[in-house]
């Protein structure tokens, strides 16, 4: 394995987890405030869908994300009131939320394009670009860093770039200012935020909305960055991955870049062995496939040590007496 | 924000404002009256108690001037203003702070990030916590509240979390400090520590309205004194014209004497010894210190006493079902056999099969499930029972007939067994789960509050039952908050206190006035008056009960 290979393989790491980490960071918004979200798999799947219908329509990747956020932050809203509002049981509304998306994606799809509900393929116009960094032609013969920089740093969609600041920002947001001092508590105790005088509700409303914001981003980015155009079911599970992720990292936005990178590179790597030939054995294509959902069932049962979730997760705030 | 500015323009017709008043407020949950239509004045720089027992409505008054409520009758005027408060943020402004007896901290953050929580100066942490750490030095300094700024909340000591919690109250520049309950977690010594901060704010001109069930912390501290009973205000006194004997009757109350009549009692051999029973709740609080006694055949032991003075543990650790963290010692006794307190032949359908019939104190949540039929209610606990099941099955129609002839025998009304428990009244919901261990003819029945919240019908059928179960030679434990109850029905009394018997005395030899000593903590009933407050020392005296009186 050369060093171009390996620089290969990182790039495409970079942008498979990208979806991953946008979807884990608006994850950690809602869980960090005490809403558990496991719609995040239909949020992404919705805004995929509107992404790239608005986005065929007019042929602006721009507009096709704005139309994404919108889709994805329809769902979150829907969360919150269930949840929020009507104090409803938070799995149960993010897996009506997956059905919903799933659901509606498709049947849209099929009336609008009758395409099987398939977007018609996007053509350049209607994608992301690809962004060269300043300078990448010039210092791409400059041996190691040339091609670091050409390849892996340079040369990824804005939305690439977008997710990667989000992470510094988040944690910028969490730990110094007084919407993440807030939210953190409203994850931990509620009542200490509503006897401060602060309303839980509002809180948790803003915190549900970010994470439908991000979700957006990251359907955006799978059908008009990643791919081109919309394919029926087209997330495959990244959500559930990316909450397997935010649990991996702890809830904590640093460890989260690090939890998605693993997950990417482990799906890089799979597409670029299909068939790893270990000399003794011959790996099949389904196992390496299958290999980030592996991680996400070991994540899950616990075998990378104790997570302890923000405390009040999951359950609504009712004022006690 | 001093209590400097005595006359504020325009007033000056009322003298000197309270820095608190509440005129009439009224609040209930759905048919569950919690306040009504209290007045209660609050001098500036004063410590006001308000004293009654749990569920009494004291923490709903509290909660309705703190915001988390909605009065729905009457008024509010802080320092001398009326005053709508519709959220906790209208309380703060109006200096108001609240010491909850669950305290309100997000355990993993520090001290200095639970005290700026709400409170903050701007969209930046860093400057509001440069502030809080020079206000908390400053607050530490005038008022001992040392607490380190850095630690996580889980990692101080209860009474260290209290002093945060005040802090927070301080800081957001409280003059009207609300403690509720607050030594109920606290070790003496913390307690102690507490009162000499309390007295230490009060010095520098700020209100404080403490509230317990703990006649010593109000003769201790306090200027003067309110007692509620049931959702209402039945007193506001001088602490210091009071007596704890008569704070004690008024938060009991005085009821009609319901006379019962009975024949003496024919004691037989005993069927419950207890010997020392201890227990330690899950947050480490000692619940039970050693309580012994014992209950012969044919006899009813009333155990009298304010709430929460341990009875509940130990209603339910003889139950079998102490709660859950709880660790428990010494013997239970029953006709002589020792009973397992751990493990799984301590649980409640063993100490059934022992007979040992149980009347929780709690039946909406112990006693009955509010949402199955009346039929189904009457044989929870003893549904194992061969004459109820057919091989596999339960027989339904054998369940059926017998509750349908118990609760004829119990007069329940409406006489249908298939409506759901919750459709009953109280009283007949009582009824149904008298009904039910008392047809079972247990060698002792454990009853607890048997006529709490019931109407005066149901009341004297059951006291008219349970008197009936001693003359078949049955043992009773009666446990109630009702002294008339307890004077009425039992043959031996024995006083709660703090996890401890204070004392037994016969029915026919004591007063009120005595037993209201007694559940006060005071033991040396001869030689104290009314008048004296309750001296420390007498807290923790180790005495076994001894039938003396």
């Amino acid at each position: 394995m050369d060093f171009d290979t390996i620089i290969q393989i990182l790039d495409s790491a970079v942008r498979l987890m990208t979806p991953l980490l946008l979807a884990c960071l608006a994850g950690l918004y809602s869980e960090r405030s005490g809403v558990f979200d496991i719609g995040l798999e239909g949020k992404m799947l919705m805004a995929a869908f509107t992404a790239a219908a608005v986005a065929y329509a007019t042929g602006n990747p721009w507009l096709g994300l704005l139309a994404g956020i919108a889709g994805s932050t329809a769902l979150s809203l829907i969360h919150g009131l269930a949840s929020i509002t009507f104090m409803g049981n938070q799995l149960i509304s993010g897996v009506a939320i997956n059905f919903l998306a799933s659901g509606m994606t498709v049947l849209l799809g099929q009336k609008i394009f009758g395409l099987g509900g398939r977007t018609p393929s996007l053509t350049e116009g209607g994608r992301f670009g690809e962004i060269t960094l300043p300078f990448a032609d010039t210092i791409r013969e400059v041996p190691f860093i040339g091609p670091i920089y050409a390849e892996l740093l340079s040369g990824h969609t804005a939305l690439v770039y977008v997710a990667f600041a989000c992470v510094p920002l988040t944690w910028w947001i969490l730990s110094r200012t007084r919407f993440g001092l807030r939210l953190r508590a409203v994850g931990e105790n509620p009542a200490s935020v509503d006897t401060a005088g602060v309303s839980v509700t509002r809180l948790r409303f803003a915190a549900v909305a970010i994470c439908g914001v991000l979700c957006g981003l990251a359907g955006a980015y799978l059908a008009t960055g990643l791919s081109a155009g919309f394919v029926k079911e087209m997330t495959a599970g990244r959500g559930f991955i990316a909450l397997a992720a935010l649990i991996f990292a702890k809830w904590r936005p640093w460890s989260a870049l690090f939890a998605t990178f693993l997950f990417g590179l482990l799906e890089a790597i799979a597409n670029r062995y299909p068939n790893l030939d270990l000399g003794v054995v011959t790996i099949p294509s389904m196992f390496m496939n299958a290999l980030p959902y592996i991680l996400t069932v070991i994540i899950l049962a616990g075998f990378v040590g104790r997570a302890i979730p923000p405390r009040a997760g999951g359950e609504p705030y009712v004022k006690e007496r | 924000m001093t209590g400097g500015s005595e006359n504020v323009g325009g007033r000056s017709h009322e003298t000197a404002p309270y820095a608190i008043e509440l005129r009439g407020i009224s609040k209930s949950f759905g048919s569950v009256q919690a306040n009504k239509n209290i007045d209660l004045q609050v001098p500036r720089g004063s410590i006001h108690g308000i004293i009654g027992e749990n569920g009494a409505g004291k923490s709903t008054l509290m909660s309705i001037l703190y915001g988390f409520y909605k009065p729905d009758r009457g008024e509010i005027l802080v320092n001398g203003q009326k005053l709508t408060i519709s959220d906790s943020q209208t309380a703060i402004r109006a200096g108001i702070g609240m010491v909850f007896q669950h305290f309100k901290l997000v355990q993993n953050f520090t001290v200095l990030e639970n005290i700026i929580l709400g409170a903050e100066d701007g969209a930046l942490l860093r400057p509001s916590l440069a502030k809080a750490r020079g206000v908390l030095r400053d607050l530490a300094k005038e008022y001992q509240l040392n607490v380190e700024p850095d630690e996580l909340i889980e990692e101080l000591s209860v009474g260290h979390q209290q002093r945060v919690e005040i802090l927070k109250a301080l800081y957001r520049h409280a003059d009207i400090l609300i403690l509720d309950e607050p030594t109920g977690v606290l070790t003496p010594a913390e307690a102690d520590h507490l009162f000499r901060i309390l007295e230490g704010l009060k010095a520098e001109g700020k209100t404080i309205i403490l509230i317990t069930h703990k006649l010593r912390e109000i003769m201790d501290i306090t200027d003067n004194v309110s007692v509620m009973r049931r959702g209402e205000m039945v007193a506001s006194v001088k602490t210091a014209e009071t007596s704890p004997e008569e704070l004690a009757e008024l938060m009991v109350g005085r009821k009609v004497l319901l006379s019962v009549d009975k024949a003496v009692a024919q004691p037989g051999k005993p069927i419950l010894q207890v010997q020392d029973l201890r227990l330690v709740d899950d947050e480490g609080v000692e619940r039970l210190r050693g309580i012994s006694f014992e209950i012969r055949a044919g006899e009813i032991l009333g155990i009298a006493g304010v709430s929460g003075n341990g009875q509940t543990q130990l209603l339910e650790l003889l139950g079998g079902y102490p709660e859950k963290g709880s660790t428990v010692g010494g013997t239970i006794r029953m006709n002589g056999e020792e009973l397992d307190l751990t493990g799984t032949r301590s649980d409640a359908a063993t100490r059934r099969k022992r007979g040992i019939g149980h009347v929780p104190e709690d039946r909406q949540v112990e006693g009955l499930i509010m949402d199955f039929a009346a039929w189904e209610n009457v044989a929870f606990g003893y549904h194992h029972a061969p004459e109820f099941n057919r091989g596999m099955l339960m027989d339904n129609g054998a369940i059926r007939t017998d509750a349908d002839a118990k609760m004829e025998r119990f007069d329940v009304r409406p006489r249908n067994s298939n409506l759901a428990a919750r459709n009953f009244s109280g009283g007949n919901q009582q009824k149904i789960v008298v009904a039910r261990e008392i047809e079972r003819n247990p060698d002792l029945l454990l009853i607890g509050q048997p006529t709490r919240g019931v109407d005066i019908g149901a009341i004297e059928f059951i006291h008219k039952r349970i008197v009936e179960l001693r003359d078949a030679g049955k043992a009773v434990l009666l446990v109630s908050v009702e002294l008339e109850e307890i004077l009425s029905l039992s043959d031996r009394i024995a006083v709660m206190f703090d996890g401890r018997i204070m004392g037994e005395r016969l029915p026919g030899e004591t007063t009120t006035g005595e037993l209201g000593l007694l559940m006060a903590g005071i033991t040396d009933t001869q030689n104290h008056s009314a008048e004296e407050g309750i001296p420390p020392e007498t807290q923790h005296v180790d005495r076994l009960p001894g039938g003396e009186a």
